[in-house]
């Protein structure tokens, strides 16, 4: 099932790790949405109050390494973020952001081919288009396809248990 | 066609003879670790999940180690949402102020050779250093794993990594996997599993060998593994079955690639703000000013470690501006370190001693800096804000390293 939509750019660099997009510190706060303010500050302090729901990020090789903090993939979707597109991404954030549905897309070439702000359009499985341009992206293993579908792991587990 | 460790411990886990990179099966979890960042989280999870109780309650062992003792009046919360969940569902590995969770996991023996073990914690990777398929995960998984005991894993490809020879004695294990880690880079591994070998290796602790299992995780790697030998066995407190002693790459096994080192070739480096793979010898940084030492973490918290430092740090002083922080990975080492005298050597030359824990390795206490303030310390990240404002500087060095600086207040070359 292929989706299409568009959404507007915020660019990252390569190597964004889990205590950039989330520092320790607000791990103890009671909830993701209470993180929401705190996303990215190490590097950019004023990012979380600019992203709007709907807008994509952008970003170079290695996207989410260090910790395993769901909270890192949590937050990201809380702010409203519509996909990460990023050269490759690191391993744990890879299945958390999977298990929270949050959509990723492998691309190495879109990074150096887009600005912060630039609108483009992502159909899911197929590719990307900017300035014109299309970008060839993959589709995902049908294990993950399944657990995206169902709309997470814990959407997945309820109808395990026969729960929904 | 031979195996690699990694392919031994899957296939031996689901029960098949073999299997091959790229393949996507599910495997039965051992044991899993859950700590007390994540307790709410995976708690909540769980409920909504609509588990109704653990798939094995024997399994699962609690540990309290990043906000041990509470620096911020919520942190308790996590401990009262931990202790009713293990009440509840009848867990009783609860490790309350004990050390850091992946010291806790191999010394407490909870963890064999060829067991298959996830945590909710990056450096979960640790327990391969006694050839266990160890790795981290987010807490929806762990719920997951807690109802049914199981997870799909993808098996990976495995880096083969040899080193032969005889390590200068100013240079550790911790020197060895930074640099590896600078020639793979911070992606360099990433779904891969590393497997150490090498007559380097053979002659290591198992504690020398947890710190490059436990830094696997920073070139991206899934797992890292050695192969079990008479000194895991003596560590763990058991004797290999047939299984365990098999878990060696085979000759003929395929790997995604081959990095091999002389052990000469290495010199004392450090990983220089704020990437891991940005490492550079001691050498080029030497003159540099520092206001902090920082020795203790589950990379380099052990009473090797702090036995090592101690021998340098003997009968020198702290210089006057640096604040020297040592804390001990676990209360056994902490007892340890201070029935031989390990302590009153580095309390003598003026370090600060903390309580086991995470403590300033995850930035939550215990000399946290502030804006333009430099450290030289021995855990795994120097990642932008880890341990205080997004402008301190840190620098990751090995504990001889890390305690030659304290003395000279400015980073310098240990001789020994």
């Amino acid at each position: 099932m292929s989706e299409t939509f568009t959404g507007r750019v915020w660019l990252l660099g390569d190597d964004i790790d889990t205590d950039i997009i989330i520092p320790t510190e607000y791990l103890a706060l009671k909830s993701v949405e209470d993180m929401k303010p705190y996303a990215f500050s190490p590097l950019r302090p004023e990012l979380a109050g600019q992203i709007e729901p709907g807008d994509i990020i952008v970003a170079g090789k290695n996207f989410g390494c260090g910790s395993s903090r769901e909270q890192a993939p949590e937050v990201v979707k809380a702010l409203g973020i519509r996909c990460i597109i990023a050269g490759s991404f690191a391993r744990i954030f890879f299945r958390n952001a999977i298990n929270n549905g949050l959509l990723l897309i492998e691309n190495a070439d879109l990074h150096d081919a887009v600005s912060e702000g630039d609108t483009i359009e992502v159909v899911t499985g197929s590719h990307i288009t900017a300035d014109g341009k299309e970008y060839q992206i993959a589709s995902l293993p049908e294990n993950l396809m399944e657990i995206l579908n169902a709309g997470g792991l814990v959407k997945a587990m309820r109808k395990r248990n026969g729960l929904d | 066609m031979g195996a690699t460790i990694i392919e031994k411990i899957i296939a031996h886990n689901i029960g098949a003879d073999s299997v091959k990179p790229g393949d996507i099966v599910t495997v039965n979890v051992d044991r899993v670790m859950v700590d007390d960042i994540m307790m709410p989280f995976i708690v909540n999870k769980f409920h909504e999940m609509g588990f109704k109780e653990l798939w094995d309650p024997d399994k699962v062992v609690m540990i309290y180690d990043h906000f041990v003792p509470a620096s911020q009046v919520d942190d308790t919360r996590h401990f009262r949402i931990g202790d009713e969940f293990a009440s509840r569902y009848g867990m009783k590995n609860v490790h309350r102020s004990d050390g850091i969770c992946h010291q806790l996991m191999t010394e407490a023996g909870y963890v064999k050779p060829g067991d298959v073990v996830f945590g909710t914690d990056s450096h979960t990777t640790t327990y391969g250093c006694v050839g266990a398929f160890s790795t981290g995960i987010g807490y929806t998984e762990m719920a997951g794993i807690l109802g049914t005991g199981q997870l799909w894993v993808k098996v990976p490809e495995t880096i083969k990594v040899t080193i032969s020879g005889k390590l200068s004695p100013n240079v550790t294990s911790k020197d060895i996997i930074l640099r590896i880690i600078g020639d793979l880079t911070a992606a360099g591994a990433t779904y891969q599993a590393l497997e150490f070998c090498g007559d380097t290796i053979d002659d290591m602790t198992v504690a020398s060998r947890m710190t490059m299992s436990n830094m696997a995780i920073e070139a991206g790697a899934k797992c890292a593994l050695f192969t079990p030998d008479e000194k895991t066995a003596q560590y763990c407190e058991i004797e290999l079955n047939d299984f365990q002693i098999s878990l060696v790459g085979d000759a003929d096994a395929s790997y995604a690639r081959e990095l091999t080192y002389n052990a000469e070739d290495f010199v004392p480096v450090m990983a220089c703000p704020s990437q891991v793979d940005s490492i550079k010898p001691v050498k080029e940084l030497i003159g540099t000013k520092i206001d902090q030492v920082f020795i203790g973490s589950c990379t380099n918290g052990r009473l090797e470690d702090l036995q090592k430092a101690a021998a340098v740090l003997k009968g020198k002083k702290v210089s006057p501006f640096v604040k020297l922080i040592v804390t001990p990975a676990s209360r056994k080492i902490y007892r340890q370190a201070d029935a031989d005298g390990t302590l009153l050597t580095l309390t003598e030359a003026g370090a600060i001693i903390t309580h086991p824990g995470c403590g300033l390795c995850c930035g939550r206490s215990g000399g946290i800096l502030t804006d333009g303030e430099r450290v030289v310390a021995t855990n795994n990240r120097n990642f932008l804000g880890r341990m205080g404002t997004s402008k301190v500087e840190i620098y990751l060095a090995s504990p001889v390293t890390a305690a030659a600086c304290a003395i000279a207040g400015e980073i310098t070359e240990v001789s020994l």
